[in-house]
């Protein structure tokens, strides 16, 4: 129907006010969720809409924010629980790792946990060392959690909707330098499938695997790439599990060369198991090595250089796809 | 002489007790923790019998007191977690012992399909929202089912217990500070045994009174003696009503761990002398004494409610031995959702990678 145009955060907010509209035990309870507002702003004015029994801040208490979640998405509510920064995940690893993600399994399927994790990571405000990493692989290296990353408006939204119907943990990583991104969408139009990945561009030359913020670098090389005649299929992942191995596998088998795109650090990280799979996977059709471009194994640093640097950028992502492609065998 | 002394004991505790006659609640406190002891003292036999899953088997014999004197104030609808010393408990809120006995044997007719163990056991039937092996890893979710049951206006009271050892997580602390700002309807009963593992309680604090911790959060906070379970019930009555009408609420039970960590530790850290006197605390006989001593049940009657009980608790081990084991193709399930896809078995894939037409 109509296209307005909205921020990442606006669509996160109209995500849980429409959830919330649509069914009243869904309840938000984290810190600065109600009357701030919000760190980021997400939840601005909720409170007003939904008052305080529904809207919940609690104490700085990581870990008994997630435990109250869990035992909360025991008995009957829906709770979405924000955690101000993907980095105190640790604080909250046990009620997360040990509960959350294994009492469906460890009571024998007798009960799930329906709860939603909302967070934030990446860099891109300077924040520093506690406040801008990517820790995804500590969620996709567990077992029994979902975890979702959307890198549009539009997935902001759609994403966030699906994650609060979901019968088992979610955790929704969102990028602290994507809030104020801009676009024109329609979020009456038929959403994505829930462990679908978007084909954001199609080329014939390299598949180029990504989510969240990298999914923008990686379109923004591709331009770049394209000027020069080499053409890139650009994959975004939108959730890490589940994860839909299907679409890169038909992509790389179609061209041959894949890269993996992340913010997180190298070492055995998302891009680690992502580069194992299409190397096992699809290793008869691959020309080159799959090639992981990530966050240097280091700490953010405060520094707007350092933190920069750390990171892939469009300038990386398009040197490597040229040099992997350097050698190439004309078709 | 043993029983002499506990009999005189009961009888001085007896001396200004209200309600002493027709409508105490001793017999069936009694009988409730007398099925916890037999079964406990089963597990015991299911180990050496080589037919339990592994030996991470914690017993509560000595704290009897607590599971049954907490318990008897609950009702259907209210739910609870419990540490990973929580058999007695799942027991008194009525668990099918047998299919107890199961999954502590792994079988697939426990509780959890023999997923969950002693450590992980469950029953959402039973209100019971897990067991747990993470010390303090239970109580936040009593936080929750205090905010479903404001939420839905259920009247539903959710108790976590846990022991001594929890209280060095700071999990207890946040969680008794929320229910205490937003008035839930929660309980956290510490079961204290002295014993964290083999650190007693001395080692671990400088302030043993555990109660004044939360009473300082805003909750209700006692300490009663688990040698006596009337004592435990009336103050358990108290808090939990109490806890029903938004005022949450502490208890700590002071009792003794008879028996070491697990099945396999002997205490070699303890005084014999410190045992023998920690397993005169014994709730169990102390009840017994009391009955016989106010005339409420007489030796031969309680001889045969024991004998009862001990076929019941011996039928269980029968039952385990006999069950199967879970299948293997099992261990995928419930990873996610029945409607979810299980994950891929690495056979499975190892033979997809390695296929060649």
């Amino acid at each position: 129907m109509a296209l307005q145009e909205l921020t990442y955060r606006d669509a996160l907010r109209k995500a849980l006010a429409d959830a919330m509209t649509e069914n009243p035990d869904v309840v938000i309870l984290g810190e600065e969720v109600g009357r701030y507002g919000g760190a980021y702003g997400v939840t601005k004015d909720l409170i007003k809409e939904f008052g305080a029994e529904r809207v919940i801040d609690t104490p700085i208490s990581e870990p008994a924010i997630v435990g109250a979640a869990v035992g909360a998405a025991m008995t009957g509510l829906r709770p979405v629980a924000e955690l101000m920064y993907v980095d105190f995940i640790g604080m909250t690893m046990d009620q997360l790792a040990n509960q959350a993600a294994k009492i469906r399994y460890m009571f024998g399927g007798q009960i799930g946990v329906p709860m939603v994790l909302r967070t934030q990571g990446g860099t891109g405000r300077s924040a520093g060392a506690q406040h801008s990493q990517s820790l995804e692989a500590y969620v996709m290296h567990t077992p029994g959690l979902r975890l979702a990353m959307p890198a549009t408006v539009a997935d902001a939204y759609h994403l966030l909707r699906m994650a609060l119907t979901k019968p088992d943990p979610v955790v929704f990583i969102e990028h602290k330098a994507l809030y104020t991104m801009k676009e024109s969408v329609d979020l009456d139009a038929e959403p994505l499938t829930w462990g679908k990945a978007a084909v954001r561009r199609e080329g014939r030359d390299l598949v180029i695997v990504t989510y969240s913020r990298q999914l923008h670098y990686c379109l923004e090389a591709a331009r770049t790439m394209s000027a020069q005649g080499i053409e890139a299929t650009v994959i975004d992942l939108r959730t890490l599990n589940p994860l839909d191995f299907d679409t890169i596998r038909a992509h790389v088998e179609r061209t041959g060369r894949a890269m993996v795109v992340s913010e997180g650090v190298m070492t055995a990280g998302v891009a680690a198991e992502l580069s194992a799979r299409i190397t096992e996977e699809c290793f008869d059709f691959l020309e080159d090595p799959v090639v992981r471009v990530t966050g240097e194994d280091i700490p953010i640093s405060v520094s707007t250089v350092l933190e920069t640097g750390s990171v892939p950028g469009p300038q990386l992502i398009a040197d490597t796809a040229l040099r992997m492609l350097a050698g190439r065998v004309p078709a | 002489m043993y029983e002499a002394d506990l009999r005189a004991t009961a009888g001085r505790n007896m001396a200004g007790r209200v309600g002493a006659g027709a409508n105490t609640r001793l017999p069936e406190l009694y009988r409730t923790m007398r099925r916890i002891r037999t079964f406990e003292e089963r597990v015991g036999e299911l180990f050496v019998r080589g037919q339990s899953a592994g030996s991470m088997l914690h017993l509560s014999i000595g704290e009897e007191s607590a599971a049954a004197g907490v318990c008897a104030n609950l009702r259907d609808g209210d739910s609870f977690t419990t540490h990973h010393r929580g058999h007695g408990i799942f027991l008194a809120r009525g668990a099918d012992p047998a299919r107890m006995m199961a999954e502590i044997g792994g079988k697939e007719a426990g509780y959890c399909h023999g997923k969950g163990g002693s450590m992980h056991i469950a029953d959402m039937g039973l209100g019971h929202l897990g067991a747990n092996a993470i010390v303090g890893g239970g109580i936040p979710a009593v936080v929750g089912a205090g905010l479903s049951a404001r939420h839905h206006k259920t009247g539903a009271v959710s108790v976590a217990f846990f022991g001594d050892g929890a209280t060095g997580q700071g999990i207890l602390y946040e969680s008794m500070n929320m229910a205490a700002l937003w008035h839930l309807p929660c309980v956290f009963v510490c079961i204290n045994n002295q014993y964290g593992m083999g650190t007693n309680i001395a080692q671990a604090t400088a302030n043993p009174n555990l109660h004044e911790r939360a009473a300082a959060f805003g909750l209700a906070a006692e300490t009663v003696d688990g040698l006596d379970v009337e004592a435990v019930a009336e103050a358990a009555e108290r808090l939990v009503e109490g806890a029903r009408a938004g005022k949450p609420a502490f208890l700590a039970v002071s009792c003794y761990r008879f028996y070491g960590h697990a099945r396999k530790d002997k205490s070699p850290y303890r005084d014999p002398v410190e045992e023998e006197a920690g397993r005169r605390q014994d709730p169990v006989a102390f009840a017994r004494a009391a009955l016989i001593d106010r005339g409420l049940e007489s030796e031969s009657e309680l001889d045969r409610l024991d004998t009862e009980i001990g076929a019941e608790m011996d039928a269980t081990i029968d039952f385990t031995v006999a069950q199967t084991e879970p299948p293997l193709a099992s261990m995928f399930r419930d990873v996610y959702a029945p409607e979810e896809p299980e994950p891929e078995p690495v056979r499975a894939r190892i033979d997809r990678v390695l296929a060649r037409d």
